[in-house]
């Protein structure tokens, strides 16, 4: 492990939090903002994060792993969830299929690239509409955020989000 | 043969797999077949069942899981061939009932008619991939299949006619969820 940034050791914390909430299986589609803790599940000679191929295929694998028993993680820039839409109503929220969404909240506030601003300021309110309690925690508040979808998804049997904000696991992005 | 003969020549084969359905008729002639409590019928979420399969099958290494995929879907979501044959699975077989139409919204045709879908498998990188274009070849090429390690991809090529397809799967989603883990164990 050695000397890493605040933003690794940030991340080394979020990844233990999330495993001591029973998170066992991890995939996702790479984003900037949730990166780290893309890194630290991908850390060592037995990587735990399942790179899927887009976002809603990645709801697909964990919907498996929780049929199998696990307690599933999908990460995703919030670009993505256009793509899992079809999948959180059709498949999760149907079926009962609980699955923690942490998803990189680009064109926060509409400050970013231009393709992130329609989605930017739609993403937390198309998630409501369909039934899926949505979290933008800062740094200091992440851990709880996280102890509190699972617990509401152990409750409700479907999806929760918490949206990662720039800067809040990666300093480095802007 | 039609979809729905090559699934009555398919199902009596399974055992205790955990068989991941497609969305549409695919679903309605399986459960008409056997209605397995290790069956998941996919009612939405269309392209998703070999995902479905791939996280099953890699959180179960020990259980066989077979996936009922058809030419649509699979076209929707192509690059989940790439994603299984990543991972690897020793316990994933996929199966394409490939009757190259949307059967269930009316038999408009897909693309499969220009794609030979076998060869994209084997392209992206499953261990083993075999067709079936005629019934007799089916029983055979299924058997083959699974007695060797996954990721195994079968192309089952069907003709774009079925007779009156099975009845809409009755149990609630929520019910076809909490069967499936129990046939899991879990």
């Amino acid at each position: 492990m050695g000397t890493g940034t605040a933003s690794q050791d940030f991340a080394r914390n979020v990844l233990a939090t999330l495993e001591a909430e029973g998170f066992n299986f991890f995939t996702g589609v790479a984003d900037s903002l949730v990166g780290p803790l893309i890194a630290r599940l991908s850390d060592g000679p037995n990587p735990r994060y399942v790179p899927a191929v887009r976002e809603d295929t990645a709801v697909g694998l964990a919907a498996g792993a929780y049929l199998a028993g696990r307690w599933p993680c999908v990460l995703m820039q919030n670009s993505g969830v256009g793509y899992s839409l079809n999948a959180l109503t059709s498949l999760n929220l149907i079926y009962e299929i609980p699955t923690l969404l942490i998803i990189g909240y680009r064109g926060y506030q509409g400050k970013d690239a231009p393709e992130h601003i329609v989605m930017g300021r739609s993403c937390e309110a198309l998630l409501k509409e369909i039934g899926v309690p949505v979290q933008i925690p800062d740094a200091d508040q992440l851990l709880e955020t996280i102890a509190d979808a699972s617990r509401w998804m152990k409750e409700h049997r479907t999806p929760a989000a918490i949206f990662i904000r720039p800067g809040v696991l990666n300093s480095e992005h802007a | 043969m039609n979809t729905r003969e090559a699934l009555d020549q398919i199902v009596p084969l399974l055992g205790d797999e955990l068989v991941i359905h497609t969305t549409g008729f695919i679903c309605r002639d399986s459960c008409a077949a056997a209605d397995r409590p290790g069956n998941f019928y996919m009612i939405g979420s269309m392209g998703l069942a070999p995902s479905i399969g791939l996280g099953l099958a890699m959180s179960r290494p020990q259980r066989r899981i077979v996936v009922f995929d058809g030419d649509g879907a699979l076209l929707m979501a192509m690059g989940t061939l790439a994603m299984v044959a990543r991972e690897n699975p020793k316990n994933f077989y996929h199966l394409v009932f490939d009757n190259e139409a949307y059967a269930s919204t009316g038999h408009q045709p897909t693309h499969s008619r220009h794609v030979d879908l076998d060869k994209i498998a084997l392209a992206s990188g499953y261990a083993h991939v075999l067709r079936a274009d005629k019934p007799e070849q089916l029983k055979a090429g299924f058997l083959n299949l699974v007695s060797k390690p996954g990721p195994g991809f079968l192309l089952i090529k069907c003709i774009n006619r079925s007779p009156q397809p099975g009845a809409r799967i009755v149990h609630e989603p929520s019910m076809i969820t909490r069967r499936v883990r129990e046939a899991v164990g879990t």
